[in-house]
């Protein structure tokens, strides 16, 4: 029980972290490889604020105007110059932002890990099995953060345009739709929802080092793409499944050395039977 | 007066000439057609003037301004929006959010009512439709939803880009009546068609294009009428 628990909150880290990659993919089809390091930075956030102030909420607050701030950035500066590139072009430089912000970390604080502590939960027990409260926060904040997603796409103008815009770039211009803005609000919620995964991501492992983000970023680009990369939903089940599949693994002795050699398994079996992944369509050929 | 004005417009693709210097306009309340071959270029003339495309050379005016070089987006809430060839809906949306979406850059309540109720008496079959998926819908459907679409930005002139392409005789006849009422209504109609016979015999004036020039114009009667137009257009 508390083995499902743990691994339904390592998934719905893996859920926020996927949601910045397939909404970034849906709506500017580009691969953000920097996505896990917005996490990273993230993370320094909360161990500087931590150490300044000492209070977790204002941490939380800083990391979460920190990442938001920095994804508007790295696209206007980064990728906006390339639109309408080479996809190939994109992503090499996606990879350069990626390791210009580990290079800043090392600059600034070292390639040490640094010991983070951003508040002990303890855990409660319900009769027979014990859970980590950590994890249980984890999980309903996750749930939340996914629900109010799900319902701001569906349900607001804003939302409904970028679904516009993932479809069809020229079309939503022809309604109106500043595709630049769309994509700018799209990087920021994706980091908005990074520093999220900072903070619970965190809460787990107590400490952060310039590669944090690498692990988890590349672990919820896997989830990404076994949920069909570009749909939200599908980000969500995917992440859930990997979190999952790789407490469980680890949770029996015997699977415990190749949890990821597993999860990587999955995503190739996955994408065997149904290449656009889980949830991912088709896109029908434009006339 | 001249509403929309094109001026030694040149559109190049990479190194393809696709438009070599056109020049026409449409004046207030007209219909005007552009007619000609696969290929002659219509599209992209279209595309040029609403801002999809970056131009090479000449000057687009829209009601006594220069708009040569305004973003796509910023003409819907000045009253100059587009049709697309191929009617380019959204197909994962619902009716109903497509037809919202063309309200976009709208404010009012109020307002918005109004239209959605007067498109959707121009197309009742999209009433009846309203919570369908658009990918799901009909071509000629799918025509009608993208014409209410544009017609939620209340567009003082409405481009209009093969809104006859893959469909029907009878719905051909109703998607043309339909363009002359919303004419009557108001606005202005700049009509890019493969359809030359019914093209001309609903314009005010035409232009022909031909590979990126415009060879002949006149008004929709003359054209009809002319023999090289019934040679090359109208099937002899
Ligand atoms: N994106 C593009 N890249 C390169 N060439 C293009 C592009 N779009 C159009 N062209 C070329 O420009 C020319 C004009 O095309 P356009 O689509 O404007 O023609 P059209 O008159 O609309 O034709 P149709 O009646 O078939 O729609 C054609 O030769 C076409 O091949
Ligand atoms: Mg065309």
């Amino acid at each position: 029980m508390s083995t499902i628990i743990d691994g339904l909150s390592l998934g719905s880290i893996y859920a926020l972290i996927a949601l910045g990659y397939t909404m970034v993919y849906g709506i500017a089809k580009m691969l953000n490889f920097a996505h896990g390091d917005i996490i990273m930075i993230g993370a320094y956030a909360l161990f500087t604020m931590m150490n300044l102030t000492g209070s977790p909420i204002v941490a939380i607050i800083t990391a979460i105007v920190v990442c938001t701030l920095l994804g508007i950035v790295i696209e206007k500066v980064a990728y906006k110059p390339l639109r309408g590139a080479s996809p190939l072009a994109v992503l090499i430089t996606a990879i350069g932002v990626s390791y210009l912000l580990q290079s800043v970390a090392q600059i600034i604080y070292g390639a040490k890990a640094r010991p983070v502590t951003l508040f002990s939960l303890g855990t409660v027990k319900f009769g027979e099995v014990t859970l980590s409260l950590s994890a249980l926060v984890t999980l309903i904040v996750c749930a939340v953060i996914m629900v109010g997603l799900t319902l701001f796409v569906k349900c607001t103008k804003i939302g409904r345009a970028m679904v516009a815009v993932s479809e069809d770039k020229a079309a939503a211009q022809l309604m109106g739709v500043n595709v630049n803005n769309i994509i700018s609000i799209t990087f920021a919620i994706g980091s908005c929802l990074a520093a999220f995964a900072a903070v619970f991501y965190l809460l787990q492992i107590s400490a952060t080092s310039p590669t944090l983000g690498s692990m988890p970023g590349i672990k919820a680009f896997t989830a990404a793409v076994i949920g069909g990369i570009g749909s939200i939903p599908g980000a969500m089940i995917g992440g859930i499944l990997l979190g999952l599949i790789e407490k469980l693994c680890q949770s029996v002795t015997a699977l415990s050395p190749y949890t990821t050699a597993i999860e990587f398994g999955i995503l190739i079996l996955i994408l065997l039977v149904k290449p656009t992944g889980l949830l991912g369509r088709k896109r029908r050929e434009k006339v | 007066m001249a509403i929309l004005e094109v001026k030694d417009l040149k559109v190049n693709y990479g190194l393809i000439k696709a438009i070599k210097g056109v020049s026409f306009e449409v004046n207030e309340g007209e219909i005007v057609a552009l007619i000609g071959a696969n290929g002659a270029g219509k599209t992209t003339i279209l595309h040029a003037i609403s801002g999809l495309i970056p131009k090479q050379a000449g000057t687009v005016t829209y009601c006594g301004h220069d708009i040569t070089s305004t973003s796509a987006f910023k003409l819907i809430p000045q009253g100059l929006a587009q049709v697309p060839e191929g009617r380019r809906i959204f197909q994962e949306l619902t009716v109903y959010e497509n037809i919202q979406l063309g309200y976009f850059t709208g404010k009012d309540k109020k307002d918005y009512d109004e239209l959605v109720e007067k498109v959707y008496s121009y197309f009742p079959i999209l009433k009846e439709r309203s919570k369908q998926i658009a990918g799901t819908l009909s071509g000629g459907e799918q025509q009608m939803l993208a014409m209410s679409r544009a017609l939620m930005s209340k567009p003082k002139v409405l481009l209009l880009d093969e809104p006859s392409m893959g469909l029907s005789p009878l719905y051909v006849n109703t998607i043309f009546s339909i363009i002359e009422e919303i004419n009557k209504s108001g606005t202005t109609v700049l009509l890019n068609e493969q359809n030359a016979r019914k093209a001309l015999s609903i314009a005010d004036r035409a232009y022909v294009l031909e590979i990126g020039k415009i060879t002949m114009t006149g008004t929709g009667e003359e054209l009809l009428n002319d023999e090289n137009v019934k040679k090359a257009y109208l099937g002899g």
